[in-house]
């Protein structure tokens, strides 16, 4: 048998099954381990799993079987036991199911996962996936919809992964398992049913590569998950008022790559960073401080952000809708800076 | 609907076999130009490549239809030429009486372009587009079906164009059981067999090149004509560092570069190849078998014995048509002299090994010339 290569439009939850299919086909080291990812499968009246809380790891159990674990309802516990794993020869790939619960478990990321590797002299490997949803729009409020991606960046020792497309979530996803340091791959929930041309055959996409999604001469956009799309949205609406925007997707927000931010501002001169998250210690401020530092010279205008105001995600769904940066907030800060 | 005598409507072409609309980014000429057949009219960009619109007649420019910054379906009128004698009026009803090109999802164009066929374990992509005697069209290493979006469309106006993904490439199966140019050969004649195609024109590009070459030596009666482009096999020197560098590319950082060796104008090299490159290079195993591959054709710095074609062309006395890039930085142009005795040759200024795709005019119209100008001699 040959490797099939065509593609077909799948979408962003089925990419990342996919990418979970193929690993634990590939490595027989690569388990996974979630709250109701088995769910009664093989229980009277269940012929397969719940698949997660929105059904992304469905169909697995009955390919792999005894590979995938449901846990307790305790991220402490399975988080931890999930590091341990790691630590001693297996490639976790831990469902978190929404990053909020992040604090239950934060001792163990940051403080136990993050630091193996240093603290042991380099000698220790940590090659744990934690999967989580992040980000708004499902009217899910403040306990599950934040965006919490720059907290997990600004710990060393860990990676972090936001993709924006299901092309680039196979990809992310198969290099996050492959990389021998813990990952905290964020999958927004809002784009599960966006659909991309995805190839059938196993692909990485290298962390640590920003993907510039279009090119344009007058502004950057920098942005990550689903505010891509709609800096896409906003650069088509621009460019009928003449406005040229190139779109930085960063793909991985640790490693950053920050080499093709700043190639883009360089020919740009103008920087609009776009990001979901609260705006203090964000990663539209973190780009904006190292882009003023090392591009300084090559700003025509001031940079703008554009990002969720400084609260919790509200429940009412006029509130979340205004709390989201929409794309004429996009477009609105693109028309300031090259005004 | 009168046609109107001596009125030409030049029209968006379609680059490729996804392309559904173009965007017109600058006019090349005004309104009162005087155009011969080649000029270029306008700059078109797509959302994988820009390129140029060439005039399919002489005449002068009469009427820009589409402004500079807009976007048009795949057959919209573009420019009207035509004599200066026709008055006004019969412009006007030529554009009026224009038929309107239907809309074209671009997933449904591209997947009823593409097709599959069982070659015993593997599964190779092809193409089949127009209709009259077949030409078959082999890309180089690396390549795929796609470096042909310029060829296929002017090519099937009078002929079965088949284009094919050779094993180990685009989206055939990512396994090459049989690396030299007689196995990529066979799976070419495969192909056709499968197509029930009997006589054909084989054209090649680069590695290709070779290949085609060799179908022809394998079944000469079935061969009406051979062209290479830039082909392999007519000499010994290679850019060792252009393969190594393609094959271990794994970024965009490292591809963009690699893919700008090919052109004359590095400018040439747009975001969408180059992303297009890194889809295939991603693929697990695509490296390690385009590094055997490499192996097998690129020996020590130098193309291998076994892909030199020169003597049997020389030797099948088919018609052989060899176009060069004077710019191409992979294989050099000075190749051709190896058969200039017995082959047409024409090496285009402001090209590189890309040579159909950076002069895509000129290549289709010495291609036109040449196909079907040979016989088969099956009975």
């Amino acid at each position: 048998m040959t490797t099939v290569v065509g593609t077909r439009l799948i979408t962003y939850r089925e990419a990342i099954n996919e990418a979970l299919d193929q690993e634990m086909t590939r490595d027989p080291s690569v388990i996974v381990m979630g709250e109701d990812i088995v769910g009664g499968a093989g229980a009277p009246g269940e012929d397969d799993a719940w698949g997660g809380v929105l059904g992304v790891t469905k169909g697995l159990y009955g390919k792999h079987g005894d590979r995938l674990m449901d846990t307790p309802l305790s991220e402490s516990a399975y988080i931890g036991a999930a590091i341990g794993a790691a630590a001693s020869g297996m490639r976790p790939v831990a469902e978190l199911m929404f990053i909020d619960f992040l604090g239950v478990c934060l001792d163990q990321i940051f403080n136990q996962a993050a630091k193996f590797r240093y603290m042991f002299g380099g000698k220790a490997e940590t090659p744990v996936v934690i999967r989580a949803m992040v980000g708004a729009g499902l009217r899910a409020a403040a306990q599950h919809s934040q965006m919490l991606t720059p907290i997990v960046t600004h710990i060393p020792g860990l990676k972090v992964v936001c993709p924006s497309n299901a092309y680039d979530t196979k990809g992310l996803l198969i290099a996050s398992i492959r990389d021998n340091d813990p990952v905290i791959f964020c999958e927004h929930k809002a784009l599960y049913e966006e659909q991309a041309d995805v190839p059938e055959a196993s692909y990485v996409v290298p962390l640590g590569e920003a993907n510039v999604v279009r090119e344009g001469s007058d502004c950057s956009i920098v942005t990550y998950g689903m505010m891509v799309g709609r800096s896409l949205e906003a650069a088509a609406l621009l460019e009928q008022e003449g406005i040229s925007c190139e779109i930085v997707d960063l793909r991985t927000l640790s490693p950053l790559d920050l080499e093709t931010v700043t190639e883009s501002v360089e020919n740009t001169g103008r920087l609009v960073c776009v990001d979901e998250a609260n705006p203090r210690c964000s990663i539209a401020a973190d780009v904006s401080a190292q882009v003023s530092r090392d591009a300084f010279g090559s700003l025509r205008a001031g940079i703008a952000m554009v990002t969720a105001p400084h609260t919790p995600v509200p429940f009412s769904p006029s509130l979340e809708d205004a709390y989201i940066p929409s794309v004429d907030a996009i477009a609105g800060a693109v028309r300031a800076v090259t005004s | 609907m009168s046609e109107a005598v001596g009125v030409v409507g030049v029209v968006m072409p379609k680059w490729g076999l996804s392309m559904t609309e173009g965007e017109i980014v600058e006019w090349l000429v005004a309104e009162g130009d005087t155009v011969i057949v080649g000029d270029e009219l306008a700059e078109v960009e797509t959302d994988k490549i820009t390129g140029e619109v060439e005039a399919t007649d002489a005449g002068v420019v009469r009427r820009i239809v589409a402004e500079a910054g807009s976007r048009h379906r795949v057959k919209a009128l573009l420019v009207v030429l035509a004599d200066p004698a026709v008055d006004d009026a019969t412009i006007d009803q030529f554009i009026v009486d224009f038929p309107e090109p239907p809309e074209v999802e671009e997933s449904d164009a591209a997947a009823s372009a593409y097709e599959t066929m069982a070659v015993g374990d593997l599964q190779i992509r092809y193409s089949v587009l127009g209709e009259g005697p077949a030409v078959i069209l082999l890309h180089g290493f690396g390549g795929d079906l796609d470096n042909w979006l310029f060829t296929m469309g002017p090519l099937a106006e009078h002929h079965t164009v088949v284009a094919i993904d050779l094993p180990g490439h685009g989206q055939s199966s990512l396994a090459i059981p049989d690396p030299s140019a007689d196995g990529l050969a066979r799976v070419a004649w495969a192909v056709l067999d499968g197509l029930e195609i009997n006589d054909v024109d084989v054209v090649g590009h680069s590695m290709g090149g070779a290949v085609a070459a060799r179908m022809a030596a394998q079944q000469p009666d079935r061969v009406r004509s051979v062209t290479g482009l830039a082909p392999a096999g007519l000499g010994p020197e290679i850019n060792q560092d252009y393969i190594d560098g393609y094959v271990a590319a794994q970024s965009r950082r490292e591809m963009k570069p690699v893919a700008a060796v090919l052109f004359a104008d590095p400018s040439a090299v747009t975001r969408a190849m180059v992303e297009d490159l890194l889809r295939y290079k991603r693929l697990d195993g695509v490296p390690a078998l385009l590094g055997g591959l490499s192996d097998v054709w690129f020996v020590d710095g130098a193309q291998a014995e076994q892909a030199q074609v020169a003597d049997e062309l020389a030797a099948l006395t088919k018609p052989t048509l060899i176009i060069w890039g004077a710019q191409d930085r992979v294989i050099p142009a000075s190749h051709a002299e190896s058969v200039k005795a017995f082959a047409e040759v024409h090496v285009l200024d402001g090209a590189g090994h890309l040579v159909q795709m950076e002069q895509a005019g000129e290549v289709n119209r010495l291609l036109v010339a040449h196909v079907g100008s040979g016989a088969a001699t099956t009975p």
